[in-house]
């Protein structure tokens, strides 16, 4: 069971949050809806990264404070790089 | 407000007055009761803005707690941190529609927000020597005297209830609020996992 | 009692003055308190105690640990019957019942032994060649194959016993108790840490329990032992566990473990049977010790073959000796103490067989010097014997050690030990994920370094330094500096010592022993017990082309079953390496998952099962419902009155009253499930405009307003009314089971999306009791009880909402209707929720007030054709496609869902619609998901243009209603479709979606 810790609560076991999807996926702006293409789009709306190795994804401490922020998480090792809060761009790490 | 009698706290039917009079309460390693019918306000705002603390500090007294899981008393309110903007101000039952009132009025101008909560939740008081071990059956928080104690509180899992834990003294005592209709599950947990252990029903 | 004619008269840890009964295939047995159920038969010279999986060879016990592989033992009756537990793990208590194993009739004569002698039939991959054609063979064949095959058999009843579990937290969690472990804990301990500190066994000292001469400070090891417990024991804030099996090294340094409370009482005993620990450690000390590897040789598995350490752990910790003529055969020196601790205790050793030249070791020496044959440079290459070990025949190995040579020496004995090296175990390392790296000079895998996170070392003999020394040294360190990281430096007293370790020389790897003949013919040199894999099924799989280690663990069953190859994965491994001429770690290890021994499901379960297997909640009336008789209906883990059947009714009688009393006069529903959110802020109607599908800005204070959810994909997500209580103010609902879900979603899309909009949103699902009153008379039932407001028509129109007092209760009354009846949602505060309750039930006596549950709701809105999320969508329907194009706000530039509305798919005129379906035959009620078809066939495929969503009997229509997405549907009024199922076919024609003649949806 991974231990997170929440950028607020500290560390808590991995039962009290809920995992969200992929960070930093920029809702488009109206304009850009209105002139963006289905298939893009649909890329917006489907497709996400699913790497062997780090991933940026987005969590919410759903048992305690209710608060999102996102997570660097190694996908192999398991490993939480990072914690950082919403907003904030990716941070850029070495590779593992 | 109807006459006092018609009112009724979530767990009043497991017969709680009855079962605390044949209680042993002095022999008891773990001691539960309900602790019904609160008030409990939750308030929102921006800690940061001393308005807003002072704010709360016209109404209740309190000192903002803006450190994460903790909670701060001044005589009859007690304010606990639930989330960087949100707490609740907990107080004597019956006076909690005045207290929105005042909640209310003190954060005019600002961006803040005030609900009373206090008719969604009861509370489930468990205390004594046992309490942490009884806790540890449900909790996967460190509650440990070196990780936690009074003056802290934490939203949580016990068992499969979302719950806050209030630490209130070093007993170690605990106040657990949960939502009304988790009370019954709640509670028939505590009796479950309460019959390993010698264990009392206080009364409110 | 019978005479135990294989246990020392003194010696051991067992208390000879405390027998204990109990019985083996039915035969009643003496043990003493302090015996394993292994010990405890070899003391009794039982050396028979199971029969081999595949070929039903007879087999005994080979280890003294949970690595047993072969004496597997059913244990307890009736619901209690555990299969395939390790009997040198089954502590004795007075009437234990055990049973042998996968024999019949019985274990002495085994009708499946012929398994055994077709065994050249049954090579590897046997059941993958044979029964995987035809095509459907494996169906047929299976059944008979299930009876053959398989080990014990478990309890079909249910478990009698009940389990604990819990969490724990420690700053440094020691696994293992032997001279490493304890020495952490100790460290660890006395610096002031908080220690968990688990074992398997019944107490504390590992190896040290197995040990005859050794000394710790001076201490002989078992005195040494006892007072390092009694110390541990002393400190409050170190937690010994014993009998407690570390079975998973989960993420992040939590460990699971298992501790069996009364395993070792049996059935008499009271309270919890085991205990699930949760353990999140900030750091793992692994010292759980060496496995012995056995060696590959001719008939290695005869009963009395055995392991060189298991001998010795029998007969100095256990008084028991395996046998009473020996011979041994290793590969290193630790096989010589054996010889000299059985020599000891009186048994018999016939030769000790070495495969190394020369040994001078001092142990060997020692072994001279006591008399003891020391066969060098030779090789058991047969056994003799069927149920028991009667003889062994050696030869001289040839100079590559590949084969034998010159005169064949017979020698008589009944038990054989080997030892083939020792193998650290790394199973916790591993399960982290964590590699493990090949050592050469003590040739064994041990572990590699730690995975980032999982803050774990292995020490002493775990990681490969088997000197009790070595042990001692780097337990004590590894505590020391695990408590020093948080904060515990100040360590008292220093590391324990021992006398040095005995001078000893390399061992020599023959991972297949040679024999006479070729490896396959004659004997059989087992590599995996368990699994009846021998090297030639190895060798088979190399000519078969499996090359990795994966390949033949999977072709093969290697290392798999209970023991998950504790004993054989490294020999597996060799042979193939060698077989392939590659390095052993070019072949690859195995990585070991959890858990490193079987944990009954009981333990996980723990306390959550039947009414805690998930939260029942309840509204705050619910007992009035159970009280009337209401069955209950689950909604998410909300339990709902679901109808109340009063004397004589069905459900169906009882929901066609409620529905049809709700119809004619006032029913009333206990809505308080109903998901609400309070919202606050300048930002709300900016917010609600971007959540919700149609325009709020210009909804006025005091009125109410429906909406629909989409997610970002344009597909309904929720729906419901939102009330605006003042400018700035709002009160959402949800539907039931979508409320966390919708509380969620808004936080999601403030806090990441739009995190500089001024809004606030609070559940108060359960701050409110909801009683709908529905039908025409609910007014005037209403009227009764309402004093402070005008509720007329006029005064208190639809979709609007008013403060006031309801049985002198503060209420907040809502104008809106789920049924298209005249009705009030009546919100009052949970705790005075029944007296408002029954106050409306008297009020309403005189119009027959009739309450209603889920069903009748359902019926009630379906009539109406109002839509249930969830039912009548499955998160492919817009609210086009459900026919609410109306809702969808054109004036707003934006909202979650709108650009997905416009995509080609979303605007095809001929998506899946939402329709009425009307059966030809009105009283056929059409099954809930029953595929529709434009034309039928015999029999399937055919083409499926939709489903039923909804569908009931209604008694207001007079006839069943049922609600279906069909594709184009709405240009499909009038047409005849078919819905085939459960061998019948039903014709209905397709509706609109509303089923009584005033059919406009959201009026009342």
């Amino acid at each position: 069971m991974l231990l997170i810790s929440c950028p607020h609560c500290g560390p808590r076991d991995e039962h009290e949050f809920a995992y969200g999807h992929e960070a930093h996926i920029a809702r488009p702006t109206l304009d850009q809806q209105n002139t963006m293409s289905d298939a893009e789009w649909a890329d917006y709306l489907f497709m996400r990264k699913n790497p062997k190795g780090v991933h940026f994804e987005r969590w919410v401490h759903a048992r305690g404070c209710r608060q999102w922020f996102n997570v660097a998480r190694h996908t192999v090792t398991h490993e939480i790089i990072k914690v950082y809060p919403m907003g904030e761009p990716a941070p850029k790490l070495e590779q593992k | 407000m109807a006459e006092a009698y018609t009112r009724r706290s979530a767990l009043q039917h497991f017969g709680l007055t009855a079962a605390a009079a044949k209680s042993d309460v002095a022999g008891a390693e773990i001691v539960i009761g309900e602790s019904a019918h609160r008030a409990i306000v939750n308030i929102r705002g921006n800690s940061s803005d001393a308005a807003f603390i002072a704010a709360v500090k016209s109404v209740t007294g309190v000192d903002l707690p803006v450190k994460p899981n903790t909670t701060a008393q001044s005589g009859a309110f007690r304010v606990l941190w639930l989330g960087p903007a949100e707490w609740w101000v907990v107080t004597t039952g019956g006076t909690e529609e005045k207290l929105v009132a005042d909640l209310r009025q003190a954060f005019a101008g600002q961006h803040a927000a005030v609900v009373d909560v206090s008719e969604s939740r009861t509370v489930i008081t468990i205390s004594g020597a046992s309490a942490r071990d009884v806790l540890a059956r449900g909790c996967s928080l460190d509650l440990h005297p070196r990780a936690f104690g009074p003056g802290q509180c934490a939203q949580t899992g016990l068992t499969k209830a979302n719950i806050l834990l209030d630490q209130t003294d070093a007993t170690p005592s605990f106040d657990i609020y949960v939502l009304k209709s988790f009370g019954d599950y709640l509670w028939q947990w505590f009796w479950l996992i309460g019959r390993d252990y010698k264990f009392a029903i206080k009364a409110q | 009692m019978s005479a135990q004619k294989n246990r020392v008269a003194t010696g051991g840890r067992i208390d000879r003055s405390k027998p204990i009964r109990f019985t083996f295939d039915g035969k009643t047995y003496y043990g003493y308190e302090g015996d394993s159920l292994a010990s405890a038969l070899l003391a009794n010279g039982v050396t028979l105690v199971g029969r081999s999986f595949k070929y039903h060879r007879p087999r005994g016990i080979i280890s003294a640990g949970p690595e047993e592989p072969n004496a597997l033992i059913e244990v307890g009756t009736g619901a209690r019957r555990e299969p395939n537990t390790r009997a040198p793990q089954i502590e004795l208590y007075d009437g234990l019942v055990t049973a042998s194993q996968n024999r019949w009739p019985s274990l002495d004569f085994d009708l499946g032994a012929v398994n055994s002698v077709m065994s050249r039939f049954l090579p590897s991959g046997f059941y993958y060649k044979t029964f995987k054609w035809p095509k459907d063979g494996w169906l047929f064949y299976e059944k008979f194959i299930r009876r053959m095959a398989g080990l014990g058999t478990g309890s079909q009843e249910t478990d009698p016993d009940r389990y604990d579990k819990l969490y724990a937290h420690c700053d440094v969690m020691v696994v293992g108790a032997g001279p490493a472990g304890l020495a952490a804990a100790l460290a660890a301990g006395r610096a002031g840490a908080r220690v968990v500190l688990v074992d398997e066994q019944s107490e504390l000292g590992g190896s040290l329990l197995s040990e005859r001469e050794r000394t710790i400070d001076g201490k002989p090891a078992a005195e040494w032992v006892a007072t390092a417990s009694a110390e541990l024991a002393s400190m409050p804030e170190v937690r010994v566990l014993t009998r407690t099996t570390a079975f998973a090294y989960l993420d992040a340094n939590m460990l699971s473990c298992v501790e069996r409370l009364t395993d070792h009482i049996g059935p008499s005993a009271t309270g919890p049977r085991q205990r699930l620990w949760r353990i999140r450690a900030k750091e793992v000390i692994l010292a759980a010790g060496s496995i012995e590897r056995p060696l590959v040789y001719s008939d290695n598995d005869r009963p009395g073959c055995m392991l060189a350490s298991a001998a010795r752990t029998y007969v100095n910790r256990y008084g028991a000796t395996p046998g009473q003529r020996v011979v041994i055969m290793t590969n290193n020196d630790t096989a010589y103490q054996t010889a000299l601790d059985l020599t000891a205790a009186g048994v018999s050793v016939a030769a000790i067989v070495d495969l190394r030249a020369n040994p001078t070791g001092a142990l060997a020496q020692a072994a001279r010097a006591k008399g003891i044959e020391i066969i060098e440079n030779s090789a058991i290459i047969h056994v003799k014997g069927t149920k028991q070990v009667r003889e062994v025949d050696v030869q001289s190995l040839t100079s590559d050690g590949k084969g034998v040579t010159g005169s064949v020496r017979h020698l008589y004995c009944d038990t054989v030990l080997s030892s083939g090296g020792w193998q650290p175990t790394v199973h916790l390392h591993s399960q982290t994920r964590a590699k493990v790296v090949w050592d050469d000079g003590i040739q064994a895998f041990v572990p590699g370094p730690i995975m980032p996170g999982q803050n774990n070392r292995s020490v002493g003999s775990a990681r490969g330094a088997f000197g009790l020394n070595e042990a001692l040294n780097e337990g004590h360190n590894a505590g020391a500096e695990a408590a020093a990281k948080f904060g515990f430096s100040n360590v008292t007293g220093n590391a324990p010592s021992a006398e040095a370790e005995p001078e000893s020389q390399p061992l020599r790897s023959l991972w297949i022993v040679p024999s006479n003949v070729p490896v396959g013919q004659g004997g059989k040199h087992f590599v995996d017990y368990q699994n009846d894999v021998t090297a030639a099924d190895v060798q088979l799989a190399h000519r078969e082309g499996y090359v990795s280690v994966e390949h033949l663990k999977r072709y093969t069953t290697m290392g798999m079953a209970t023991d998950q190859g504790k004993t054989s994965n490294v020999n597996a491994l060799a042979i193939m390496a060698g077989l392939k001429n590659v390095s052993i770690p070019e072949v690859g290890t195995t990585t070991f998952r959890p858990p490193y021994t079987p944990v009954t499901f009981g333990v996980f379960a723990g306390s959550d099962k039947g009414d805690f297997l998930d939260p029942i909640r309840k509204t705050p009336i619910h007992q009035w419902h159970a009280e009337h008789g209401a069955p209950f209906e689950c909604v998410g883990q909300w339990h709902r009155a679901w109808y109340y059947p009063k004397a004589g009714e069905d459900m169906h009688a009882a929901v066609n009253r409620e529905v049809k009393a709700t119809r004619d006069s006032v029913g009333i529903v206990d809505a308080s499930t109903l998901g609400k959110i309070d919202i606050q802020g300048p930002d709300a109607a900016w917010f609600l405009n971007m959540v919700y599908t149609n325009a709020w800005t210009k909804l006025e204070p005091g009125k109410c307003r429906y909406g629909f959810m989409c997610g970002e994909d344009g597909m309904v997500f929720d729906d419901g009314v939102t009330s605006r209580i003042s400018e700035n103010h709002f009160h959402m609902t949800t539907t039931t089971g979508g409320a966390p879900r919708v509380m969620s979603w808004l936080e999601e899309w403030h806090q990441c999306e739009w995190p500089d909009k001024k809004v606030y949103f609070t559940s108060v699902t359960e701050q409110w009791a909801v009683f709908a009153l529905n039908g025409p008379n609910s007014r005037k039932v209403l009227e009764k009880v309402v004093a402070d407001i005008d509720l007329s028509e006029e005064a208190f129109p639809f979709m609007t909402w008013r403060d006031c007092t309801v049985a002198g209760v503060k209420a907040r009354i809502y104008r809106i209707s789920f049924t298209g009846e005249l009705s009030y949602e009546v919100n009052i505060p949970p705790s005075y929720a029944l007296h408002v309750w029954r106050a409306l039930m008297t009020a309403g006596e005189e119009f027959s007030i009739t309450p209603y549950g889920t069903e009748a709701l359902h019926v009630l809105r379906a009539e109406k054709g109002f839509v249930i999320v969830g039912q009548e969508t499955d998160g492919t329907m817009t609210p086009q496609d459900l026919g609410f194009e109306w809702i969808i706000g054109k004036a707003k530039p934006d909202f979650i869902g709108r650009r997905s509305h416009l995509r080609s798919d979303t605007k095809r005129p001929d998506r899946k619609h939402l329709v009425g379906l009307l059966t030809e035959n009105p009283n056929d009620v059409l099954a809930e998901g029953a595929q529709v078809v434009e034309h039928v066939k015999d029999k399937p495929p055919m083409t499926m243009i939709g489903h039923v969503t909804s569908s009931y009997y209604s008694p207001n229509a007079g006839r069943s209603i049922a609600m279906a997405v069909i594709k184009n549907g709405r240009n499909r009024m009038g047409q005849t479709v078919y819905l085939p199922y459960e061998g019948k076919v039903i014709a209905a024609k397709i509706s609109k979606p509303t089923f009584l003649e005033d059919g406009a949806p959201a009026n009342g």
